[in-house]
């Protein structure tokens, strides 16, 4: 079986509004819209393509966190992930213990490539991929926007300071994905009707024999210095005076 | 005591500045040694930049055919061997470090401090999280290799004023041979660098067309200015990627940053949270961009813009 492994982080959704608790111990996260990780949504696109253009077989939604997590994985298995495992758990795990996790369902499953996000948009680490493929002693590229599969290679682009390089690495291989290699298809309803009836199997962190492995220490969560209220000027004349006055010009 | 190896970032021959920005974060903490590493194909150059470093100790030299190009599954197990003895690994948070330094840290079996911000102790660090709209502050523990990226926007680069020894090493690594560099495209254009730029001229979606754009290049020209663009724009094709400021292209702290048809939006304001100065022009006076801007016009910039750069003499 020629199988794809995507991650699935569940995230706050990107266009809520973030505050800080009063507490500083962290984001409210009570109540708000939670998605699917934006890049996830990407890779998981791409998997679905690859295994469309008929170089993939199937496709493996994996997720770790809490019990809700399952409505992420309904929705990836909507768009047309084939199968889906929760590795559950309500503790905020070391991104290591996460890409230990990925290892062994890697080495469970055996994919042939793992597509992740090059972050996850609520905690910004961009480190998971980087540690599976060093865990599993693979190659790795980040940042893909370009990713093409043949003769059990992938040729990819990634997007890097100076902008693009292209990589070819051995399969398997470990990707993460940019924002420009594709855009999500929407999900139809008859799909989420589908997709209730697609395996989900709920498992523990400890089923992989991995240790929970608690992050680093939170000492505090502050929100961002605020900047100072601006000025609004009326036109090109008293811009260019206030630009020459503050010596910018 | 802390004894910080900085994985040096360069291009094969010149030394990134974002090497010496890692510098000055190692710094900040009392009482820090502080080493790099060059691994590079042909060092020297890059080698004698990063010796003169100030506060920089000692230079460590890995010479090799195989390190040409920055291919992170051949420098991370090198780097790991490098790392023995030392209490932290640093590199930049720029795409070469954020592709390379987490491999360092699995294979050194920790997770990595992403984005140091400011440094409030030996192992306790602020950095971003949620896009920069809350601020992290993180121990990690002590006992086990801090491995971490330096977010280069939020520190001043170290001056060319040390010398330290440079020592040619063998990290008597294993290298795999799985991953190949193919090409490098894009890069540059002949202005200042986007990254170091002290003055950032940026276009959004408003500009509509590639042709368009050319309003932005001529008035960065006239202030002598870098160029940046939303993410809007890169993906619109107006410009490449490599000109993208915010959450997921570059974070950037110019002296003056002019955002131009652009919204505002968190993941483009992250990427200018540092800009001392920030001037926006946009057509809609409520643009979410006003909120955040030091100086802004309102009004239609394919006429404001020409009107800018004449009035700049
Ligand atoms: C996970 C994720 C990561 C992202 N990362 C980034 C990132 O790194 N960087 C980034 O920039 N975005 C990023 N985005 C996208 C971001 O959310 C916005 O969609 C994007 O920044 C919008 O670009 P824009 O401001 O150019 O376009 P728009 O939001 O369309 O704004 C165009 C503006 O131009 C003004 N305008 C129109 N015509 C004129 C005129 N003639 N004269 C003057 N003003 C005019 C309009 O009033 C409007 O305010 C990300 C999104 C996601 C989900
Ligand atoms: N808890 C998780 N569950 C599923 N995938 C994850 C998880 N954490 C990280 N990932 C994957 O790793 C990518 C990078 O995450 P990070 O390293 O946390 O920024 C994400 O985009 C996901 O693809």
């Amino acid at each position: 079986m020629r199988r794809i492994m995507v991650g699935v982080k569940r995230v706050v959704d990107y266009n809520v509004r973030i505050r800080v608790k009063p507490d500083n111990t962290g984001v409210i996260t009570e109540g708000v819209k939670m998605s699917i990780n934006p890049f996830d949504e990407i890779a998981l696109e791409q998997a679905l393509r690859i295994k469309e253009q008929g170089l993939a077989d199937e496709v493996l939604a994996v997720s770790i966190g809490p019990a809700d997590t399952q409505q992420q994985l309904r929705t990836a298995l909507a768009m047309g992930a084939d199968r889906a495992i929760l590795v559950q758990t309500d503790a905020a795990m070391a991104p290591l213990s996460i890409a230990r996790v990925f290892q062994k369902v890697a080495e469970a499953e055996q994919p042939f490539l793992t597509l992740l996000g090059k972050q996850a948009i609520d905690e910004d680490n961009g480190q998971t991929a980087q540690m599976l493929a060093a865990l599993l002693d693979r190659p790795q590229a980040t940042s893909c926007s370009k990713v093409d599969i043949a003769d059990g290679k992938a040729t990819v682009t990634r997007e890097v300071d100076s902008g693009l390089e292209t990589l070819e690495v051995d399969l398997p291989a470990v990707l993460s994905v940019d924002l420009r290699l594709n855009e999500p298809r929407y999900v139809k309803l008859p799909d989420i009707m589908k997709a209730k009836k697609k395996p989900l199997d709920i498992k523990s962190v400890a089923d992989y024999g991995v240790t929970e492995g608690a992050a680093f220490k939170t000492v505090k969560v502050d929100p961002p210095p605020s900047r100072q209220k601006g000025i609004i000027v009326k036109d090109v004349a008293e811009l260019v005076g206030v630009l020459q006055q503050k010596g910018l010009v | 005591m802390s004894k910080i190896l900085i994985v040096a970032e360069h291009d094969g021959g010149k030394l990134n500045a974002s090497t010496a920005k890692s510098v000055t974060c190692a710094a900040r903490i009392p009482g820090a040694t502080i080493d790099v590493a060059v691994l590079a194909a042909d060092a020297a150059a890059i080698a004698a930049a990063a010796a003169a470093l100030a506060g920089v100790s000692k230079v460590l030299v890995v010479e090799n055919p195989a390190n040409k190009e920055p291919l992170s599954a051949v420098l991370a197990p090198q780097i790991a061997k490098l790392a023995a003895g030392y209490t932290h690994v640093f590199g930049p948070s720029t795409t070469f470090g954020k592709d390379v330094m987490p491999r360092v840290a699995a294979l050194l079996g920790v997770s990595q401090v992403s984005d140091i911000m400011a440094v409030d102790g030996s192992h306790t660090f602020k950095r971003p999280i949620y896009a920069g709209n809350a601020i992290l502050t993180v121990e990690a523990p002590a006992g086990a290799p801090v491995v971490a990226t330096v977010r280069v926007a939020s520190f001043e680069a170290a001056a060319a004023s040390g010398s330290a020894a440079i020592e040619k090493v063998d990290p008597g690594a294993a290298l795999p041979t799985h991953t190949r560099f193919v090409s490098r495209s894009g890069a540059s254009t002949g202005r200042p660098d986007l990254q170091s730029a002290a003055k950032v001229v940026s276009g959004g979606r408003a500009l509509g067309s590639a042709e368009n754009f050319k309003l932005i290049y001529s008035l960065a020209d006239k202030l002598g200015a870098a160029v940046g663009a939303s993410r809007a724009a890169v993906d619109a094709g107006y410009v490449p990627n490599d000109l993208q400021v915010g959450q997921t292209g570059k974070i950037i702290a110019p002296q003056v940053y002019f955002a131009i048809g652009i919204s505002g939006a968190i993941q483009h304001m992250t990427g200018i949270k540092d800009a001392r100065t920030i001037v926006a022009i946009n057509k809609d006076g409520e643009a979410p961009i006003f909120e955040s801007a030091d100086i802004g016009l309102v009004g239609d910039l394919f006429t404001i813009v020409p009107e800018l750069e004449k009035a700049l003499g």
